[in-house]
């Protein structure tokens, strides 16, 4: 935004000196994130700037803490580096263990969130729908309900999920789902939904009932018309509300820490290990990799939205 | 109906597991379910009469049977509750009693623990005889049930939960009103530049909302520590002595700090997506009728960004009042929050019944303010980046 030309003095200085305050809280919010990039490559085991990073000398910076990430819990870590030795990491790195389960996790309850959310979401942007305020607010609510809260619910509710059971009489005893994966699955997927269905609702608003009265006068069937037209109009947003609940889930802890048994250590859960018991620059490794993520995930969304936006008509080309 | 399969999918997975654990906050039978006959004897005398022969007779047999049931440890734990420190009287207790008791049962009892004749103990037992008790939400805030039955508070030292509360309460009110400092200038900036640039910028407010919370955490950790990066530029401007490096973390400040940094997206972002349709053509008709520029900005302006502001508000304090991983990794003791008792009570102490009194106090508070954005600002417009 450029001065009016009828600016004042004062009006200048204080204009430039609102730029420099708005940069400095651009520094504030980025600079914690990029500080942590360099900061993993160190040589020594502290968490700051040593003098030989500092002069750029080459020594000063090392891969020793990514490689940590790969030799951390490996039966033979210090073998040659054959087929064997990675057979050996695949199998026993904890970080590598830890990510897999984040996919596992990941994927299947956002699989879940989705489905139901989007579901969900064409039924409440429907103009007759009852009640729609009140369903709505009990569906985003486990994004706002505090997470030591859900997870301690959850924690004993999925230790005996079938208790409840006893209150008709049926028998109370099914089996456990904390310390399983489909207990952190389910999980996770209640605590994406609230995004799916903000992001996919967002998409139906201004979405052209007309199209799809026009595509059922054609001859087609609901079905045909939900894939053929509803579908892709929307897909942009339910691809970043999906997006979003991956993130939920690969970020999610205090569940975990609560129903996951020793099986389903994520990636948070052993930062969270990491992080609490010894502080090792390994941990800003997975930092430096995690940011990487988010900027690939960022970038998605956003191309997304444009196209979403374009397709939609929201902005001129 | 389309909503149906997820509207279940919510109820079982999280509405009724909360409600679950919140009736443990009034509801719990470690006592009276293995202790019957001296329930009994409670429910068939009120409160004040002195313990008779037949009171110790059933005390003496249930603490045998539990004994010998092996449930011993849960009445203890039940009474350990309300007077802290008898979890052990009851477990020693019962051991001897399983090597043979004979009447008088009250002389046999106060000759294993004279603390069987402690009226603190029988009002603990009587408040426990009956499974349904408010004395885990007494406990919430700090009071408790004197023998007589009335309520009075607990002892200055132990006055620790409305404390926590109002810490929690005034740390997020400061954090909501440093995001708003802090997030006002910037949206104001990213609503008034030009689209090209405003969303060249706005990759610097979504990075850290997309990045993983322990990551942000993580490095305020680094930051922040005395060894940190923060205190080795400071010591090197030497704005501070090698000596004097600041504590700026496992403390409040490094909850305040890491908690403003995490929630500042959930301010601009709102505050932006009002801003962007403020029109500015009111500005600069208030300013051509010869107002300044800081009354313009006063009275014309600021009143347009309200919506926003009280979005962005109300978010982030709702956010903030349920933080538990920021205060839990970077807070000390003093920057610890009510999630953290809450957490503590659940995994440390195994009071599950306190746990769950301090999280229902915890979710009324929320769902009062979560009512009230609804009312504001309404739930469908809730938007993500």
């Amino acid at each position: 935004m450029a001065l009016p030309t009828y600016a004042s003095p004062l009006e200048r200085v204080w204009h430039y000196a609102y730029l420099v305050i708005c940069g400095l809280i651009f520094f504030f919010l980025i600079a914690p994130i990029v500080v942590i990039i360099p900061l993993s490559f160190n040589t020594e085991p502290y968490f700051t700037f040593t003098d030989r990073m500092l002069s750029l000398d080459p020594e000063g910076y090392s891969m020793r803490w990514y490689d940590s990430l790969l030799t951390f819990g490996m039966a033979a870590p210090d073998g040659p580096r054959d087929a064997g030795w990675w057979a050996d990491a695949w199998a026993n790195a904890k970080w590598v263990k830890a990510a897999k389960n984040s996919i596992i996790i990941g994927f299947f309850s956002t699989l879940l969130a989705t489905v139901l959310g989007t579901l969900a979401a064409l039924g409440l942007s429907r103009p007759e729908m009852p009640f729609r305020r009140p369903i709505m607010a009990v569906l985003i609510s486990p994004m706002i309900v505090p997470l030591i809260i859900t997870a301690t619910g959850m924690f004993f509710f999925y230790s005996n999920p079938c208790e409840l059971l006893g209150l008709v009489g049926l028998p109370t005893n099914c089996g456990r789902l904390a310390g399983t994966y489909p207990g952190v699955i389910l999980a996770h997927a209640t605590l994406g939904i609230p995004f799916v269905i903000i992001t996919v609702t967002a998409t139906l608003v201004g979405f052209d009932q007309s199209l799809n009265r026009a595509a059922a006068s054609l001859g087609a069937n609901p079905r045909t018309t939900f894939f053929r037209i509803t579908m892709p109009l929307i897909l942009p947003g339910v691809i970043s509300g999906a997006l979003f609940a991956f993130v939920t889930s690969f970020d999610e802890v205090v569940a975990v820490l609560f129903i996951a048994g020793p099986e389903q250590q994520t990636i948070p859960r052993q930062m969270w290990n990491g992080i609490r018991e010894q502080i090792s620059p390994a941990i800003l490794a997975v930092a430096t990799l995690l940011v990487l993520f988010s900027i690939a995930l960022l970038t998605t969304v956003e191309l997304l939205r444009r196209r979403s936006e374009r397709i939609r008509g929201l902005t001129p080309q | 109906m389309l909503v149906l399969p997820l509207l279940a999918f919510i109820l079982i997975t999280f509405v009724v597991p909360i409600g679950q654990m919140l009736q443990r906050s009034f509801y719990n039978d470690g006592f009276s379910a293995h202790m019957p006959g001296i329930s009994q004897w409670f429910a068939e005398n009120p409160r004040g009469s002195e313990p008779n022969d037949a009171a110790w007779a059933a005390l003496a047999d249930d603490l045998l049977a539990s004994a010998e049931a092996r449930t011993i440890g849960v009445v203890g734990t039940r009474i350990n509750y309300d007077v802290p420190g008898t979890r052990s009287l009851f477990t020693s207790t019962g051991r001897k009693v399983r090597k043979g008791i004979e009447p008088p049962y009250r002389e046999a009892l106060l000759e294993i623990d004279e603390d069987w004749g402690d009226p603190r103990i029988w009002s603990a037992m009587r408040d426990a005889s009956r499974p349904v008790t408010s004395n885990f939400y007494l406990a919430a805030v700090d009071r408790t049930r004197a023998e007589d039955g009335s309520i009075e508070q607990v002892a200055p030292r132990q006055r620790i939960y409305v404390m926590l509360f109002m810490r929690t309460f005034w740390l997020s009110a400061l954090i909501t009103v440093l995001t708003f400092v802090l997030g006002f200038p910037v949206a104001h900036l990213l609503a008034t530049l030009p689209m090209r640039k405003s969303n060249l910028l706005m990759i610097l407010v979504l990075l850290p909302f997309w990045t993983s919370l322990l990551v942000r955490t993580t490095s305020w950790m680094v930051l922040l520590q005395q060894q940190g990066v923060i205190n080795d530029i400071l010591v090197w401007l030497g704005v501070i002595g090698g000596g004097q490096r600041l504590q700026m973390i496992y403390n409040q400040t490094g909850t305040i700090i890491a908690m403003t940094h995490i929630l500042l997206p959930f301010m601009i972002l709102p505050l932006y997506s009002v801003m962007r349709t403020i029109n500015p053509s009111y500005v600069r008709a208030a300013r051509s009728l010869g107002a300044t520029s800081w009354t313009a900005f006063r009275r014309i302006y600021f009143p347009q960004t309200l919506p926003g502001l009280g979005a962005g508000a109300l978010l982030v304090f709702i956010l903030a009042v349920g933080y538990y991983i920021t205060p839990a990794l970077v807070g000390g003791s003093s920057g610890q929050l009510i999630s953290n008792m809450i957490a503590l009570h659940m995994t440390d102490t195994l009071n599950w019944s306190m746990a769950a009194a301090l999280a229902a106090l915890l979710l009324g508070s929320v769902l009062v303010l979560y009512w009230l954005y609804d009312k504001l600002v309404g739930v469908d417009n809730l938007k993500l980046g």
